[in-house]
């Protein structure tokens, strides 16, 4: 009822409006009201379409377009946490792997040249021990012909003597007395050839 | 052209007279206008809200970036409990900058310029937002026109004021918006006439001025448009949040 009043009342002022400007022509088209209610009615059917199709249709859509984009952001934010923590578990356990199996490898090589080391020395222990068996034979070898020696030395020099004598002299020579002879000598100067 | 520069704003009947009881309905060219902003506007928001990609091609990046610009309008000036009335003051704002932006096109007509378009959405408004306050606040609207912390002296003299300033709403809303696209354009198309009426010689110094008006006039038909919205969030603020 009021609104309607307000509307005659509007309408009475805008007459009156026109009366004032009719005198002039020329002027003002605004205030010319031969088309007010044509344009008054065309923008209530256009802009009343035009409300409706955008509130019912429209901008819910945007508006759940914008929505949906929202939360599928966020959702991507929290699977992207998730694969980043997924990833740094992962990480932590290659490390512990590489870790654990540089220890191994550590083990096993310590492991092997100990017994390369054991095998060494044990091979070498026999070895030690052959050579030493030479060794002692040889020596054995050697003291057995030094000490042959003297004797031999001393049967040829009496031997030779007695010899070189007979063909000197022409005579028979006591080979005891040569042998005496040999013996006084040698022992004389046997420090001199044999170094004892 | 007319070398009048008011003759731009003449509104003509295309087609036949249409006559419904004593009232004439013929489709005007201010009614072509009108249908030309609001084909456009449902036309590139429904391109804009049809397709949802995570990455949002142009048409949706305007579509969505409109949407959320008026969004935070209106919650920034008339807060949550504004929420329903989105859709109304969304439509508003694209029709009147739609309707200015088309109407700076040379040769077209500016719907907005007129006096009885402006004042109809004006007055829907101010009696919508009254309606709204009388029914969301009774008779305690009418604090509305009682500013507390003011002396009783000056009290009878300030609520006069407050209720003529209130019933000014509507004309202030609705002139606004059409003076400026009448005053821009007149102007516009007074330099225009200028420009051929001093010929080559001249002509040069209102040509420039002209281009830089185009540019103000874009800006202000952008302009207006936001006036318009933000003060009719302005009004909405008053009948859903009562301050006094």
């Amino acid at each position: 009822m009021f609104n309607k009043i307000y509307l005659h009342l509007i309408f009475l002022s805008f007459f009156l409006i026109k009366e004032a400007f009719a005198a002039e022509s020329g002027g003002m088209p605004q205030l010319n009201p031969e088309f007010w209610v044509s344009q008054i009615f065309w923008l209530v059917l256009t802009f009343g379409t035009m409300y409706l199709v955008l509130s019912k249709l429209i901008l819910p859509k945007i508006s759940n377009n914008l929505e949906s984009r929202k939360s599928q952001i966020l959702e991507n934010i929290e699977a992207a946490e998730k694969q980043r923590e997924d990833s740094e578990t992962k990480l932590k356990e290659y490390d512990q792997i590489i870790l654990r199996s540089k220890t191994e490898a550590n083990s096993m090589f310590n492991q092997a040249r100990e017994k390369a080391i054991k095998d060494i020395n044990a091979k070498r222990d026999v070895l030690d021990k052959q050579i030493d068996d030479e060794i002692s034979k040889a020596e054995e070898e050697i003291q057995a012909l030094r000490d042959n020696a003297p004797d031999k030395i001393n049967k040829i020099a009496i031997d030779t003597s007695s010899e070189l004598l007979q063909k000197l002299i022409g005579a028979e020579v006591n080979n005891s007395s040569i042998s005496a002879i040999v013996d006084d000598l040698s022992r004389r100067n046997g420090d001199k050839y044999y170094g004892n | 052209m007319a070398a009048n520069p008011m003759s731009q704003f003449d509104v003509y009947r295309i087609g036949p007279e249409i006559k419904v009881g004593a009232f004439d309905i013929s489709f005007t060219n201010a009614s072509l206008f009108m249908i030309i902003s609001t084909v456009s506007i449902l036309l590139i928001f429904n391109l804009g809200s049809n397709k949802n990609s995570i990455l949002p091609n142009k048409i949706q990046l305007l579509a969505e970036l409109s949407y959320t610009f008026v969004s935070k309008m209106i919650s920034d000036t008339a807060g949550s409990k504004a929420k329903p009335y989105f859709a109304f003051i969304f439509s508003l704002f694209m029709f009147v900058l739609f309707c200015n932006m088309f109407g700076m096109i040379p040769y077209t007509f500016t719907v907005t310029s007129h006096i009885i378009v402006t004042f109809v959405l004006a007055a829907f408004i101010f009696i919508g937002v009254t309606v709204i306050g009388f029914i969301k606040h009774g008779f305690g609207y009418l604090k509305l026109f009682v500013p507390s912390g003011v002396p009783a002296v000056l009290l009878p003299l300030i609520v006069v004021i407050e209720i003529i300033s209130y019933l000014s709403r509507p004309i202030s809303l609705s002139v606004r918006l059409f003076a400026n696209m009448m005053a821009g354009h007149t102007m516009m198309k007074v330099f225009g006439g200028f420009v051929i009426s001093l010929g080559i010689v001249g002509g040069w110094l209102p040509l420039s001025f002209s281009v830089a008006l185009t540019g103000l006039e874009i800006l202000v038909a952008f302009l207006q448009a936001y006036v318009f919205a933000i003060l009719t969030c302005i009004y909405l603020n008053d009948a859903l949040n009562l301050h006094h």
